[in-house]
């Protein structure tokens, strides 16, 4: 085995000594492939492993933690959620409509795995600069791409978030995340057991695409990338659609021993991982795979990503019934080889042993490392003063509403199907998604959440402020937080300024859930986000969901019927810095993060809550992003209603600006028919409230007799992103 | 009455047309196989949305030679109501129950919002508990909803009282702003010349419950269910 060979594949020559050393001999080229896999930092997390383990994941509601397909938690009535959120950034930057298809078709069959049928998918995309020659082109493409797949397997895709930022240029950020349901005594996990059970492919054939997709997954790129096109892989979400219902009516049986989808590292990673954790070996026959095209060599079939397949272990003298089911929904079914009890992976090709490897020390001498890391330096705080005020408000506002990421993102949900399965009771605009759980008056309420730019200025408040806003989000619906998913997105972590960001992140993360009990059950870590060099803003997407008990108590952030009181909830103190203000008006992205207290944010939060579930709200909103002015346009917007808005004493503290596009955090703006009652309550509970106007007319009126009309800025809001995208022809 | 809803493989629209059958009948429809050459007698037949056999060739073009699809168009032949619904208004013009084409949206991409349609007619078993006029608000979901028919076959169509509905306005004007997919006239749904089969674009069975938002939806069920109990 030469050197070329070994770096071809990814390793270090150190890693490359231990693979001698755990075989006892060279290993051949297949055996190679597999440790590269298996070793690469997309499978292996070896870079991020230590810090991962010190977030909080457990809490007397949760079933599964990380380290299964996807985490699940019990919400009573004998169900559970099933979520997991993942990345599909490199592949989607080089061919963004089906990186981002596959990348949907591989979340979805993390849920499904595990006997979950899918009720909802969300996304959180990131993109460069409007102006950059590609970001039309992958913005397109990324779009009609997770609208493809989703579309087509019918789950509807209810919610996301869209950011632009230079930083992105040269590598966008795709996060998918599935949300799904099933019988919190019937989850199927993926260890293995009984020498001796067949092993079973299902799915589509295995073809040459996608070879080595995961060690790509764990590079930097540079202008040659495009090459690499080759290894993204192509998606058949009809297939899918079909893999579902054959793997659930399946599941409705007792023939399952295990299960696992064949993603990132497919019939290599898939059968590692369910003999690993279930303590047995494999002995796979690869003449039995189906394929695509003749003439495949085992290094190939081995490492193939080809999507929509899954492995099975399944009972003794199941595989009829089994076989007799996904005959009837037309899928390949093989059986292709058995577990064993010699703790070896033993693979064979015409009778002949093609590769023979160590399960468990592969497993256990899989490499992590503590890299070194800096921390990011601290900003100086922005005097909100020093900034000159703006001449009008309102036109502020617009502009802030027409900026890339304040704007309306209506262009690409409507590309979604985010109705299908006739149970989305809240659509995508609002602060949460909801969805009903199918026959019953209870829902899921489901959000993704990360300001990037909180966490290039200070990380450990960024990522608590990710965690903090994924909260509140659901808060603001009425639900009940449950659980989080992350999408650790980051530049090269062998810089040790890009792992102090990533350590950085993981602090505030870990301080947030512990303090919100909002524990992290599934996640993904996605590193060498850099081109030429130049890495990502720090990006730790939040994927969350919350339960609503009942859902004629919740809220929507319309403004429903005039002459309702507007209640500003949580403390203003007007800060600027790295805030939206700063970057779309004052052209600056400077200064610290604002102060999470997330003592004050659960205070806040379970007051409004209560609220809420009490039936006294017609509408809320929280506050985030262009801060006070911007949610209460959103709310107009929505409502199509305008509102009289006053200042109170309290904003005398700050200056205008400050106080109406501040983004001081755990605040929310709530309309109710009277304001008193709702003091008087604040006042009790300790919680800061304010009235600041009232709903009503067609028009934003603020003090100082500055007024915008609501159709105005609707048109305005709306406008932007299919202006942008039709300026592209 | 008894009615039975057609599931193709891709069909991702059968539970939520079952949900609201059930809801306005008060009993199960049947589900029937795509691969069954027969199915029970019923009295009305649904192809709901979704993307049969993946809407690989063209949208609805496989489902429409599909062995349960002969049986549906005897049937129909006979007599026998068929809804198709957004995919199953483009099988039921596949297999020519239906005249005209769905071609790609005008835009070219897909588009899931609520729209507005003027009911052309309360004269059809499917329309009878609206009112002539009358503008609802149902979702449509669809890559390919424009229809298309040559100017014979529209004038025919409107001889004929064959159109049922058009994307209008919310104030139901029936404007070229208001058509979302570059459907010739507006048309959003059509029936055969007995009126007794019906293909739209739109999704009733997604707002048939005041929970998901509306339920203008709703009466396209009711009323099959009052007239053909």
């Amino acid at each position: 085995m030469t050197p070329e060979i070994v770096a071809q594949h990814g390793l270090s020559p150190e890693e490359y000594d231990r693979v001698v050393t755990i075989m006892g001999r060279e290993p051949n080229l297949l055996e190679l492939g597999i440790f590269s896999v298996m070793w690469s930092e997309h499978c292996s997390y070896k870079s991020s492993k230590k810090w991962l383990k010190t977030l909080p994941t457990e809490a007397p509601h949760v079933i599964e933690g990380p380290g299964e397909n996807a985490g699940v938690i019990d919400i009573g009535e004998g169900l559970a959620v099933v979520f997991k959120m993942e990345s599909h950034n490199h592949p989607s930057y080089i061919e963004p409509y089906q990186g981002a298809a596959t990348g949907v078709g591989g979340i979805l069959r993390d849920v499904f795995t595990m006997g979950a049928r899918p009720v909802a998918n969300l996304n959180a995309l990131r993109f460069g600069a409007p102006d950059h020659p590609k970001t039309r082109h992958l913005l397109a493409g990324v779009v009609a791409g997770i609208g493809g797949y989703g579309n087509c397997v019918g789950i509807p895709t209810v919610g996301g978030e869209v950011n632009f930022h230079p930083a992105y240029n040269g590598n966008i950020l795709v996060n998918a995340m599935t949300v799904g349901l099933a019988p919190a005594d019937r989850i199927f996990t993926s260890a293995a057991a009984g020498p001796g059970n067949p092993v079973v492919y299902v799915g589509s054939k295995t073809g040459r695409d996608g070879i080595h997709g995961a060690t790509m997954a764990s590079a930097e790129f540079d202008e040659d990338s495009h090459e690499k096109r080759p290894t993204v892989q192509v998606g058949d979400p009809f297939t899918e659609k079909l893999l579902i219902e054959a793997c659930l009516e399946l599941m409705a049986t007792d023939a399952i021993v295990a299960i696992q989808d064949m993603g990132a590292a497919g019939l290599t990673s898939s059968s590692f991982e369910m003999a690993s954790k279930g303590g047995v070996g494999v002995e796979l026959e690869l003449d039995r795979v189906p394929i695509r095209e003749a003439g495949m060599t085992p290094y190939e079939m081995m490492l193939s990503e080809s999507q929509e397949r899954m492995l099975m272990v399944l009972k003794p003298h199941k595989a009829d019934l089994a076989r007799a089911i996904f005959e009837k929904w037309d899928l390949d079914f093989a059986v292709i080889g058995q577990l064993t009890d010699s703790g070896r992976m033993v693979l064979k090709m015409n009778g002949q042993v093609v590769g023979d490897l160590p399960i468990d020390p592969l497993a256990e001498a899989s490499p992590e490392y503590d890299r070194p890391w800096v921390a990011t330096p601290d900003k100086p705080e922005i005097d909100p003063a020093s900034l000159a005020p703006p001449a009008d408000p309102c036109d502020t506002l617009r502009r802030l509403l027409i900026s890339p990421d304040l704007c309306s993102k209506r262009w690409v949900w409507e590309q979604y199907d985010h109705m299908v399965m006739a149970d989305t009771v809240g659509r995508p605009g609002g602060d949460a998604a909801v969805v009903r759980i199918h026959g019953s008056n209870r829902g899921l309420a489901v959000t993704v959440d990360c300001t990037p730019r909180y966490c290039q200025a200070g990380p450990a408040l960024g990522g608590a402020q990710a965690v903090a806003e994924a909260w509140r989000n659901l808060t603001a619906v009425g639900a009940k937080p449950l659980a989080v998913t992350d999408n650790m997105n980051f530049g090269n972590p062998e810089k040790p300024e890009i792992m102090g960001q990533f350590v950085g992140c993981i602090e505030g993360m870990r301080k947030a859930c512990r303090m919100l009990d909002f524990p992290v059950v599934s996640g993904n870590v996605s590193l060498y986000n850099e081109t030429n060099g130049q890495a990502i803003l720090p990006t730790p997407a939040i994927g969350a969901v919350g339960l609503i008990e009942d859902l004629d108590r919740r809220a929507g952030i319309a403004f429903a019927k005039p002459d309702q009181a507007i209640v500003l909830i949580g403390e203003t103190a007007g800060h600027l810095g790295a805030s939206a203000y700063l970057a779309v008006i004052e052209d600056r992205e400077d200064g610290p993060p604002p102060p999470v207290d997330l003592a004050l944010e659960r205070k806040n939060g379970d007051f409004l809550r209560g609220l809420i579930q009490s039936g006294a709200v017609s509408a809320c909103h929280d506050l985030s992003d262009g801060g006070l002015l911007v949610a209460l346009a959103e709310m107009a917007m929505a409502g199509g209603l305008g509102a009289r808005i006053e200042l109170p004493e309290a904003a005398a503290k700050a200056p205008l600006h400050g106080w109406l596009f501040g983004e001081d955090q755990a605040r929310y703006i709530v309309t109710l028919p009277e304001a008193a009652p709702l003091l008087a309550a604040a006042r009790a509970a300790g919680v800061t409230a304010a009235m600041i106007g009232t709903t009503g007319g067609d028009a934003l009126n603020l003090p100082g007799g500055h007024t915008i009309s609501v159709c105005e800025l609707t048109a305005a809001h709306e406008g932007w992103l299919p202006g942008y995208m039709d300026g592209g022809r | 009455m008894k009615a039975a809803v057609i599931v193709f493989p891709g069909s991702n629209c059968d539970r939520d047309v079952q949900v609201a059958l059930r809801q306005s009948m008060g009993r199960e429809p049947v589900m029937v196989w795509h691969k069954a050459a027969d199915f029970e007698t019923v009295d009305l037949i649904v192809l709901p949305g979704g993307f049969s056999y993946g809407d690989y060739l063209r949208c609805g073009a496989i489902a429409a030679n599909s062995p349960v699809l002969r049986e549906v168009a005897a049937r129909a032949a006979k007599g026998v109501p068929v809804l198709g619904i957004c995919n199953g208004f483009q099988v039921l013009t596949e297999t020519g129950l239906l005249p005209g084409a769905l071609l790609r949206n005008a835009d070219l991409k897909y588009v899931c919002k609520d729209v507005h349609l003027t009911v052309e007619t309360s004269q059809t078993l499917f329309t009878s508990r609206y009112e002539s006029g009358q503008t609802l608000r149902i979702p449509i979901a669809h890559h390919d909803g424009n229809y298309f028919a040559d100017d014979d076959t529209l004038a025919r169509l409107e001889d004929r009282g064959q159109i049922a509905f058009r994307y209008c306005d919310r104030d139901g004007q029936v404007t070229p702003g208001a058509n979302p997919n570059g459907s010739r006239d507006n048309i959003a749904g059509v029936t055969n010349e007995t009126k007794t089969v019906l293909g739209l674009m739109p999704h009733p069975e997604r707002l048939a419950d005041p929970l998901l938002g509306g339920n203008d939806g709703r009466a396209m069920f009711d009323g099959l269910v009052e007239a053909l109990s």
